[in-house]
């Protein structure tokens, strides 16, 4: 599969992320041909480009949820391509933020939040609950711990699925266009939690249709075409002044609306 | 239905174009096709009524003594002991049809094999064989006596139970099949490993999906221990149908069985009523 590259984690110059040569394939149509990338501990990247630019799935291969078929993912430095890699390990520290949420409908807000916590961190009760109620108070939705996800609007249940990620104590946040399925209105206050996130110093890679918060929030942003980076950069550099006519082209598309 | 015309609107209603009067017409027929309908249906009655011999039908199958020497025992054994065949092979054929349908959406495949082999067996074993082989060859093949189980035969629990678990692995592996992969991508996202995602997300929705088809399996299985009439039981692990049937046979009176009947009745019509109510309560919440 991949070669072994055992850097430890703990020499501290290691990238929080790191994608070499990664590749992924879907049968014979080839979604990524061939990523270099370095998200760096404490910073924001973002990920622009047009729906089956590969976006999605290169974040999906950060933690695996999605096999890559070629390349390596480094994490902290350890390579989680490596067959023995132990992925539970790895994804506990790693968040991950869906487009559809994917909150647990048979659960409370607090339950979906206290689950995995006591379930793979192994917390007690009182302790996860503890902790639980705090994070869904840096999300602003302390007092619907008791609902049940039906019960919450969009927005509303992406901020529980946030703090359900933030509950793990993760090392860095992954987020898969987590605004795209929200009504206009509700776009604003998940938005927010994301920006104050990264102002508290969360390291996070970010797939999104914002430019907006990638202008304002994101330290390097990367714009994908047809599996490869085709563009990156500081967002002044990549979204004011596009250098390829295809960023150029998806930008004024974007930008149009 | 509107195919209401001027006519029946009353004045001060527009006129309806010539193009459109065929509304009425059609309104005509389908109230012809409902009165004929009617008709039938009271014809086969009244036939019926005036053929049957209502004296024999009363004294071979309605017999009010008979039934009265019936109580208490048809209720507090015979109905006793058909609910308790149905609980326990209920519970059995749960734990077998949930361990069936994981080993059957496993990625190893011979334990997809293995669930598919039990699941096409005893789906397609008449379930009065099964008992049959269960009840009297199992005893032989291994040399072992079914033990006596809160007051029923274990034989029964154990055929009935693996019928059931082979119709409800189809049940719930439709169900687990429903729950949204986001569901598991999201557990395995936190770390939870496969076994928790199974426990704590994906089986908890899909028993949530398949409350409805499974009270249905329930309703079919406590009238599938009717079956177990077959077995050779003691007097004190007769289920209804048994019960019926012997307590009926000096005299040949059929009194005992149109009581059983009832009972029955008095059991799975609730319990069907309980379906349409879950089942609709489930078409709300999606």
């Amino acid at each position: 599969m991949t070669t072994p590259t055992p850097t430890p984690a703990a020499d501290g110059h290691a990238p929080a992320i790191e994608l070499r040569g990664l590749r992924k394939s879907f049968g014979t149509n080839e979604v990524l041909r061939g990523i270099d990338l370095a998200v760096e501990a404490r910073q924001v990247v973002c990920v622009i480009g047009a729906s089956g630019s590969g976006k999605s799935t290169l974040l999906r291969c950060v933690n695996r949820l999605e096999e890559p078929t070629g390349g390596s993912v480094l994490i902290g430095g350890i390579d989680i391509t490596h067959p023995d890699c132990d992925l539970d390990l790895v994804r506990r520290n790693i968040g991950m933020v869906f487009q559809q949420f994917n909150l647990f409908p048979h659960l409370k807000a607090i339950d979906n939040v206290t689950l995995a916590q006591r379930q793979v961190l192994g917390r007690s009760a009182s302790e996860a609950r503890q902790v639980g109620l705090a994070v869904l108070e840096r999300v602003g939705l302390t007092e619907k711990a008791d609902a049940y996800p039906a019960q919450l609007s969009g927005g509303q249940q992406q901020r529980v699925a946030i703090a359900r990620a933030l509950a793990m104590n993760p090392d860095m946040m992954l987020f898969d266009e987590a605004t795209s399925a929200l009504d206009p209105e509700l776009v604003g206050d998940v938005l927010e939690v994301m920006r104050q996130l990264a102002g508290e110093g969360m390291t996070m890679l970010v797939v999104t249709h914002e430019m907006g918060f990638a202008r304002r929030v994101a330290d390097h942003v990367v714009f994908m075409d047809e599996g490869v980076i085709c563009e990156q950069g500081p967002p002044e550099q990549v979204l004011e002044h596009p250098a390829t006519p295809r960023l150029q082209q998806f930008l004024e598309q974007v930008l149009e609306h | 239905m509107s195919d209401l015309t001027t006519d029946q609107l009353g004045p001060g209603k527009t006129p309806v174009p010539e193009l459109y009067r065929s509304g009425r017409a059609k309104r005509a027929r389908s109230r012809a096709y409902r009165l004929a309908a009617y008709a039938i249906g009271l014809t086969l009655l009244v036939a019926f009524g005036l053929t049957a011999d209502w004296a024999t039908i009363g004294e071979k199958y309605f017999d009010l003594e008979r039934a009265k020497e019936l109580f208490p025992e048809i209720v507090t054994v015979a109905a006793k002991n058909t609910l308790i065949y149905t609980v326990l092979a209920f519970v059995l054929g749960v734990v077998l049809g949930l361990s069936a349908a994981l080993l059957r959406l496993s990625s190893i495949r011979p334990y997809r094999w293995a669930a598919a082999i039990y699941i096409e067996i005893f789906r397609g074993l008449p379930a009065l064989l099964t008992i049959v082989f269960v009840g009297f060859i199992t005893p032989i093949a291994l040399g072992i006596r079914f033990p006596e189980v809160l007051g029923v035969s274990s034989a029964g629990i154990v055929a009935l139970g693996l019928v059931a678990g082979a119709y409800l692995a189809e049940t719930i592996r439709a169900g687990i099949e429903a729950v949204p992969p986001g569901q598991v991508e999201a557990a395995r996202s936190l770390g939870m490993t496969h076994g928790q995602t199974l426990r704590k997300v994906v089986v908890p929705q899909a028993f949530r999906i398949v409350v409805p088809p499974l009270t249905n399996e329930l309703v079919l299985l406590l009238k599938d221990t009717a079956l177990l009439a077959v077995l050779g039981v003691t007097i004190d692990q007769k289920e209804l149908t048994k019960f019926g049937r012997d307590a009926g046979a000096q005299g040949f009176n059929g009194t005992p069985l149109v009581v059983a009947g009832l009972l029955y009745l008095a059991i799975t019509i609730p319990l069907t009523r309980l379906v349409s109510v879950l089942e609709k309560r489930n078409r709300v919440s999606r």
